[in-house]
Formats: C-alpha cells, sequence, structure tokens
C-alpha cells in the first residue's frame, strides 16, 4: 500500500495510457468490422474469405505481430503504434466474425417487411438491422475488449509503457508487489471497459434491459 | 539501402544462415522446444479442464460459476502471471510452464461445456429410453456429438499457448521466443522478425491441422 501511495503518479500515467492503448483498438475495431460485418453478410462468397483472412490474423502470436508490424508499415521499434495497429486488427479478426453472425441472424421476414415498410437498404440497415445485431455485437465487443485489455501489457516486452511495464519492472528489479499491482490493476481497467459497455449497451438497447428484468 | 528493401533482405539472410539452424540455438532445437512446451502446457490443463467440463456439461452444475471463472481467468494478463508465477516459484521451467497451463485451462473448460451444452435435449432422452446409464450417455451420446466443440476448445488453448510460449522466452523460457527477446537484447532486428516469422508459421501450421481435425471430428449428415 505504502509503495502504491509513493508511485501515484506513476501509476495513473500508466493506467492512462494502458486505457488510451486498448480504448482504440476495441473503437477502431467496431468501426471496421460492423459496417464491413453488415456489407458481408449480404456477399456470402467474399464473406468466407474475409473470415478465413480474419481467423488467420487472430492465430498470429501477438508479440510476434508487434515485431514485424515496424518492418511493414514503417514505424520505429518503440512506436505505441505497433501495439495499436496489431490490436486493432486482432479487434477486426474476432468482431468481424461476430458482426456478420450478428447480420445473418437477422430473419429475412423481417427485412422483406422493412422493405415493404418502405425502408431504403441504409435505412433498413441503420434502424432495422443494426438495433437487432445490437445485443450480439455487444457481446462480441466485451470479449474483444477483455482481451485488448490483456494484450495492451504484452508491449511492454518491446518497451511500450503500460500497467504490462510493471510486470517488466517488477520481474527485474525482483519485486513482486509491483507485479501483484500491475495484475489486479489491468484486470480492474478490464472490468471498468466491461461496466462501460454494459451501459452503453443498455443507454442505445433499452429494450434489452427491460427483457431481463 | 532503405528499411523497407533491407529488413526482408536481412531476415532472408539471417533465416537462411547455415549457423542458425545447428546446435542449442538453432532454429530445430527451438522449434522443438516450443511445440514441445505447447504439447506438454496443453496436455496437463487438459487433464485439468476437460473431465471438469464433461462434469460440468454433463450435470448441468456449477454452469454460472464456470462461465464466470473461465471468463476472469482469460481478462489475466499473460505477462503478468508469468513474471509473478517466476518470482514465486523461481527461474526454470516448472514456473512458466504453470502460467501457461493456467491460460489453457479456460478455453478448453470452454470448448467442453459448450460441446456439451450444444447436445439436443431430446437426443439424451431418447437414449436414456433406450436404457443407457449415465456414463453410456456420457461416452456414446454426449463426447461423439460434442467432439468439434471439443477440438475446438483444444485448438483454441493451442493456440493461445504457442502465442504465450513466446511470450515466456521474457522470463527464461526457450523456444522460439528466444530469438524475439535475444534478438532485442543484441539489437538484431532481423533475428527478432526471423523468429516472429517462424512463430507465426508455427501457429498457422498448428491452427491448418486442428481445422482438419474439427472437420473429421463433425458428424457427417446422412441424407
Amino acid at each position: 500500500m505504502d509503495w502504491i501511495w509513493a508511485n501515484r503518479a506513476e501509476l495513473v500515467s500508466l493506467t492512462l495510457a494502458h486505457a488510451w492503448l486498448s480504448a482504440v483498438p476495441v473503437l477502431v475495431g467496431l468501426a471496421v468490422a460492423v459496417p464491413l460485418g453488415w456489407w458481408v453478410s449480404r456477399h456470402r462468397r467474399i464473406g468466407s474469405v474475409l473470415l478465413g483472412i480474419g481467423s488467420a490474423v487472430y492465430t498470429v502470436p501477438s508479440l510476434a505481430l508487434f515485431v514485424l508490424l515496424p518492418s511493414v508499415i514503417g514505424t520505429p521499434l518503440l512506436s505505441p503504434l505497433n501495439v495499436v495497429v496489431a490490436l486493432s486488427l486482432y479487434a477486426v479478426a474476432l468482431l468481424i466474425r461476430t458482426a456478420v453472425d450478428a447480420f445473418a441472424a437477422v430473419p429475412d421476414a423481417v427485412l422483406d417487411a422493412a422493405t415493404a415498410a418502405g425502408y431504403s437498404p441504409a435505412g433498413r440497415g441503420l434502424r432495422v438491422e443494426l438495433p437487432l445485431a445490437g445485443p450480439v455485437l455487444l457481446a462480441g465487443t466485451r470479449v474483444a475488449s477483455f482481451s485488448t485489455v490483456s494484450l495492451v501489457s504484452v508491449g511492454a516486452i518491446i518497451g511500450v509503457s503500460s500497467l504490462g511495464s510493471l510486470f517488466t519492472d517488477g520481474f527485474r528489479r525482483d519485486f513482486t508487489t509491483e507485479i501483484v499491482v500491475g495484475v489486479v490493476g489491468t484486470v480492474l481497467l478490464a472490468v471498468i471497459f466491461d461496466l462501460i459497455l454494459v451501459r452503453f449497451g443498455r443507454l442505445l438497447m433499452p429494450w434489452t434491459a427491460e427483457a431481463r428484468a | 539501402m532503405t528499411l523497407s528493401t533491407g529488413v526482408p533482405a536481412d531476415t532472408a539472410r539471417w533465416l537462411s544462415d547455415r549457423a542458425n539452424w545447428t546446435g542449442a540455438e538453432g532454429v530445430p532445437h527451438r522449434l522443438i522446444e516450443h511445440m514441445g512446451y505447447s504439447a506438454l502446457t496443453v496436455a496437463v490443463a487438459a487433464l485439468v479442464a476437460v473431465p471438469l467440463g464433461l462434469w460440468i456439461g454433463h450435470t448441468g452444475r456449477w454452469q454460472r460459476l464456470a462461465v464466470a471463472a473461465s471468463g476472469a481467468l482469460r481478462a489475466l494478463p499473460t505477462l503478468g502471471l508469468l513474471t509473478w508465477f517466476v518470482l514465486l516459484i523461481g527461474v526454470g521451467l516448472a514456473a512458466p510452464i504453470l502460467a501457461l497451463v493456467v491460460l489453457a485451462i479456460p478455453p478448453l473448460l470452454a470448448g467442453t461445456y459448450a460441446g456439451l451444452e450444444s447436445v439436443d435435449r431430446s437426443t439424451i432422452d431418447a437414449a436414456r429410453a433406450q436404457g443407457f446409464t449415465g456414463w453410456q450417455v456420457l461416452s456414446r451420446v454426449e463426447i461423439p456429438l460434442a467432439l468439434p466443440l471439443l477440438v475446438g476448445g483444444f485448438r483454441s488453448a493451442t493456440l493461445q499457448v504457442i502465442a504465450t510460449a513466446t511470450v515466456a522466452a521474457y522470463v527464461g523460457l526457450g523456444g522460439l521466443g528466444r530469438y524475439l527477446i535475444d534478438g532485442q537484447a543484441y539489437r538484431d532486428y532481423p533475428q527478432m522478425v526471423g523468429g516472429s516469422v517462424l512463430v507465426i508459421a508455427l501457429a498457422l501450421i498448428a491452427d491448418g491441422v486442428f481445422v482438419g481435425a474439427q472437420r473429421l471430428s463433425t458428424p457427417k449428415e446422412k441424407s
């Protein structure tokens, strides 16, 4: 506890760095995967190719991707951008599957009814399909958020500061407290992210909360 | 020479250098180490997770707890667990392997009980009506029908372990991750990229093997 208090400034800045490095990939993942998934759910053949690429990307070990990216996109090896881009790729890969499944699960009869009611294809996508796909998308985003928050710390090995820096520093100094604080901090951050996502879900989809009560 | 042409060429040179393919630090030895750790870890984790998952899925008890526990385990940062275990247990094989086992349990557990859960209730009732005992229902009906999801659990656990074993080189484990960590210590970027390429290849091949196994384990639809 004394150690936490003595290092509070450092801990706060590492937590903020960690939050930032986690939030951007999840948002990028959503921004790319949701429209892409909506479009792909109408084009089966391209869909299976894209899902294949996504699953291959998801297979690549994170540390290897962190190391490989600078040589592909030309960033410096120590740049936080490597971690952000790598984790964004994972988030897209994970969410594209969720998005395709979510949009594919919207019954055809509902789509026909919406068309008959005069929705344009874009309007139908936004006001009929998106809300119906919402709960599944939310579930997928929660999974992506957990795994992103946990993976950010691996970046500490290649020198990108986050709560993971507490692991490398604690390991070097043989100081368990620092590592435990890092583990607890990371899990807490993941839980906070999850609570925010659930809150947002309730706000955007009030009917899901009523159904549960 | 610019960076973009330099790195692939240097990496190719590193990968094709004969000196990197012999001895204890050579690619074949590191690859066998990596595969060995991964196989050992998944086997130990399966000994814990599969019976537990079968019991949970078969009896339907403790389901909520299992879901919550595997979710919580997934939130644990791998590097934190690795460094923590090494400081607790000491440098050597035991600590990183134990950390890897802990991380491999959730996907195996989830795959096993989700597999059993996916079996149609009426199929199980039909088997009971035929006079199958609880054990027979499990071994002859539930497990064969759950097999694709069970193999799926092994697939994600194995890939998770291959990835985390790479990270474990940071706390002294051997395997292909050594090239990434040692390359960084010597500022030898081609070695780091070469190691990354090898790890990625191993992961993709392992994934391909599991995709094949999943296909084989899926019961054929009778037309």
